[in-house]
């Protein structure tokens, strides 16, 4: 299963990549699977998407949570909390 | 219904007009303008970036104006927002909501903004004398979302 994954802001500055196309191991099945596979790389990845932090998740242009499934094609955003207007 | 995100300026005399044209049941139309200040945080904005994630952000949008629909009567309404560089007195976003009377359209116009604010995604970079920095979202904003939440 391959995803296209697209940062955004500030995040795409401190991960230093503003997308990828990401084949996934068979254990990643949902947002939340995806978000620590990226953490494991460690570093920034680790720092900017922990457990702890206010970044928010879409999957095809729809807000996710960590339970929300991903399938084969999907396009996946990270992003820090809005702040449009 | 009407959604853009573009970099030029906008003209909300113009966009009125357009939005209510020949409609002779409008009543009432409220608009809201945005607009880059000078200071934030108790620094001098020199300049600011705006970005978005194109396809997203206007699907956002026009989902907040059914969500607006759905809870006020109201005939039309039209969302546009700047993104790119932008200077301190430059228009930023313009909300204009018709329908047949004021507290409708006034009470469309403010949620429409309001949850624009918390759930569009639109980021803010600024540029101040100590250099550059990304916009920190506000906790009043989720609170002015919130409110109209409780008011279910």
């Amino acid at each position: 299963m391959t995803v296209n994954v697209i940062y955004f802001a500030r995040l795409r500055e401190s991960l230093g990549k503003s997308s990828e196309r990401i084949a996934l191991p068979a254990n990643v099945k949902n947002l939340g699977d995806l978000r620590e596979l990226l953490r494991g790389r460690g570093g920034a990845w680790a720092t900017e998407l922990g457990e702890g932090t206010s970044i928010r998740a879409a999957v095809n242009q729809d807000m996710a949570k960590p339970e929300t499934a991903i399938n084969d094609g999907d396009e996946i955003a990270f992003f820090p909390p809005v702040t449009g207007g | 219904m009407t959604v853009r995100v573009q970099t030029e300026d906008f003209d909300a005399g113009h966009e009125i007009a357009a939005l209510r044209a020949g409609n002779p049941r409008v009543g009432a139309v409220a608009s809201f303008i945005g607009v880059v200040r000078d200071v934030n945080d108790g620094d001098n904005v020199a300049e600011m970036t705006l970005e978005h994630y194109p396809g997203m952000t206007e699907k956002s949008i026009a989902g907040i104006i059914e969500q607006a629909r759905s809870r006020w009567s109201m005939f039309d309404a039209l969302v546009v927002h700047r993104v790119g560089r932008l200077k301190p007195t430059d228009q930023i976003v313009l909300v204009v909501v018709t329908g047949s009377h004021r507290g409708e359209v006034f009470a469309a116009c403010e949620f429409i903004m309001d949850y624009l604010k918390t759930s569009a995604p639109f980021w803010k970079k600024e540029q101040t004398a100590q250099g550059q920095r990304w916009v920190e979202a506000r906790v009043s904003d989720d609170a002015a979302a919130e409110r109209w939440r409780s008011k279910d």
